[in-house]
């Protein structure tokens, strides 16, 4: 009784009944649970990231290690904002080549679908190519990108595509052919054309297996980015993060190493949840993947 | 609904629509699902195709819907066939997830290239006779399985077209809710005089609604008896209790099994 009158089902009406007392009772739990799961899914992730680095804070400090081996988390944000001049423009080339390079997949990863879906032979022909391209590690070919290609920017662009694109290219492939084959056969029955069947059956149904891809692809294509810049050391346009993580490796500046670190694991934080509220601002309505159930 | 209403005619008096003739339909070039498959529907008619599962119900359906194409034999529509003439209610509700019932029912006309407002009266009209007026803007994940069903049933009849193939439309879902849908696609049957095959495997389905029953038997599919049920229209839920529905059922059922023993025998020997 006492769990049913902590006000939890304040809109029912108070009832004497033993039954339904019990029935509140249980939704009371119910609730209580539902409420203890929402903070915890906030609250978990805080408490031990919070831990992790309150036990890396005392590792450096008890155990005395210097700064040229590991800084302590608190140097590390220091210099952060000390650097901050020299990492954020950085980072903004690193951004600027990571979002092109999606959108290049994104738009060459879906036009190569729907391609590829509308004709066999498309398929056939080019599909190995793709394949090819995803299995080649980048590291292996990102040099001859750098020979070949003499623009530093359209070259790192190049190769942090190459490792973004296949997963566009085969989740919507992969979407655009489970289109329910009742709707299809009633797209048949009403004699819908290519580019309806296409607009009004296709495109909708490969859009949950698109965005999946998208959630892939955006982490990839920062991926590729870094490990680009990396093999271009100083040669390309040299000035994304990757390349002042190296500069400051030579230098033996580990804190802006951590710094410059740390900037790249929120970019890849925020492109996760970005193409995470995509996916679920675009599905919320309809998709079972982005229903709430109750 | 005036303006979509047809008469219909008796029995006997009513203009043919289409014709099978004598169709084979065969599967991987051995599969023999249908052999010498005969049938007319006149306008107005409420044709069952009732048999054994695999009997080729839904293959004789797909023929006829254009799906596929028979292997012997021809498909005649009478004053040929164009893009309106079909309408069809799958086993599964088989609506768009994404698109909101409104949106769903608007789709034959979308193909068409008709804008939503040219037709928005008649999709209200439709969605009115289906009961799901409130409906409108839900989603399909917010209706009930029943609701779903209407939903495509609403779909198949905006188009007013000249035939409309049901698959065992009612049966996945629980027997009040199916015995409510059959009551209900009467009442439209009278308001629309729509023509409809409904394919399935209930006797008593079979005998509440139509009013001719095409008995099929199974390994090669063909039909083996026409049952005419000649009980007038309206029927409601006192038909079913009725000693005439009740003989009707007997003799449907008994040609039936008689359908099924036949087979076995003709396997054995
Ligand atoms: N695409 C296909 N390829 C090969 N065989 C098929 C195909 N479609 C149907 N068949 C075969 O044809 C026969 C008739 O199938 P059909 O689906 O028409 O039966 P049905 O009467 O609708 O059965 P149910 O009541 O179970 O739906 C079956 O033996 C089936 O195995
Ligand atoms: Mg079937």
């Amino acid at each position: 009784m006492s769990i049913a009158e902590d006000g939890t089902s304040g809109l029912k009406p108070a009832v004497n009944e033993p039954e339904s007392a019990l029935y509140d009772a249980e939704e009371a739990r119910y609730a209580r649970a539902r409420r203890i799961e929402a903070v915890a899914k906030w609250a978990l992730p805080i408490i031990v990231m919070t831990l992790a680095i309150w036990g890396w804070d005392r590792l450096v400090v008890i155990n005395n290690i210097p700064k040229y081996i590991l800084p302590s988390p608190g140097l590390v944000v220091e210099t952060l904002i000390k650097d901050w001049g020299i990492l954020y423009p950085s980072m903004l080339v690193t951004l600027k080549i990571t979002l092109t390079a999606l959108a290049v997949a994104v738009v060459g990863g879906v036009l190569l679908a729907v391609l590829f879906t509308q004709s066999k032979f498309a398929e056939m022909s080019f599909f190995p190519f793709a394949v090819i391209m995803q299995v080649t590690p980048i590291v292996s070919v990102a040099p001859l990108i750098f020979i070949y290609v003499t623009n530093g920017f359209v070259a790192l662009i190049l190769c942090a595509w190459i490792v973004a694109f296949f997963p566009i290219l085969a989740n919507t492939t992969l979407g655009l052919k489970s289109a329910d084959h009742n709707l299809r056969d009633l797209m048949t029955i009403y004699r819908a054309n290519r580019w309806q069947r296409l607009r009004y059956l296709q495109l909708p149904s490969a859009l949950p297996y698109f965005l999946g891809g998208l959630r892939i692809a955006g982490g990839l294509s920062l991926i590729g980015a870094i490990v680009a810049e990396y093999v271009a050391g100083s040669t390309a346009a040299g000035s994304g993060l990757a390349f002042r993580i190296l500069e400051a490796s030579y230098r033996l500046n580990i804190p802006r190493m951590y710094a410059g670190l740390l900037l790249i694991a929120l970019m890849g934080v925020a492109i996760f949840m970005i193409t995470a509220g995509l996916n679920h601002f675009l599905l919320r309505k309809w998709h079972e993947s982005a229903l709430k159930r109750d | 609904m005036t303006d979509i209403h047809r008469d219909i005619k008796p029995l006997g008096e009513r203009p043919r629509i289409l014709q099978m003739q004598e169709v084979d339909k065969t599967f991987n070039g051995n599969v023999a699902a249908l052999r010498r498959m005969s049938l007319t529907v006149n306008e107005g008619d409420l044709i069952s195709l009732l048999g054994p599962s695999g009997c080729g119900k839904s293959t004789a359906l797909r023929l006829i819907a254009g799906l596929m194409r028979p292997t012997r034999g021809r498909i005649v529509w009478d004053g040929g066939q164009s893009a309106d003439d079909l309408g069809v209610v799958f086993q599964e509700p088989t609506l768009m997830p994404w698109a909101t019932v409104i949106q769903n029912v608007y789709l034959p006309f979308r193909l068409r290239g008709q804008s939503l407002a040219s037709v928005r009266d008649r999709i209200g009209e439709v969605l009115h006779l289906v009961g799901l007026d409130k409906f409108v803007e839900s989603y399909p994940r917010e209706l009930s399985g029943g609701m779903k069903m209407r939903v495509s049933i609403a779909r198949a009849l905006v188009t007013n077209p000249r035939l409309i193939l049901m698959d065992e439309p009612f049966a996945a879902l629980d027997e009040i809710t199916r015995q409510k849908l059959n009551n209900d696609l009467l009442s439209l049957k009278a308001a629309t005089g729509c023509t409809v095959i409904f394919v399935t495997h209930s006797v008593f389905e079979s005998v509440f609604l139509s009013d001719r029953i095409l008995v099929m038997a199974p390994r090669p599919g063909r039909v083996i008896s026409e049952i005419t049920v000649d009980q007038p229209y309206p029927r409601d839920s006192a038909f079913r209790t009725s000693p005439e529905y009740a003989a009707i059922a007997r003799r449907t059922s008994d040609t039936l099994m008689a359908a099924m023993g036949n087979t076995e025998m003709e396997a054995e020997t």
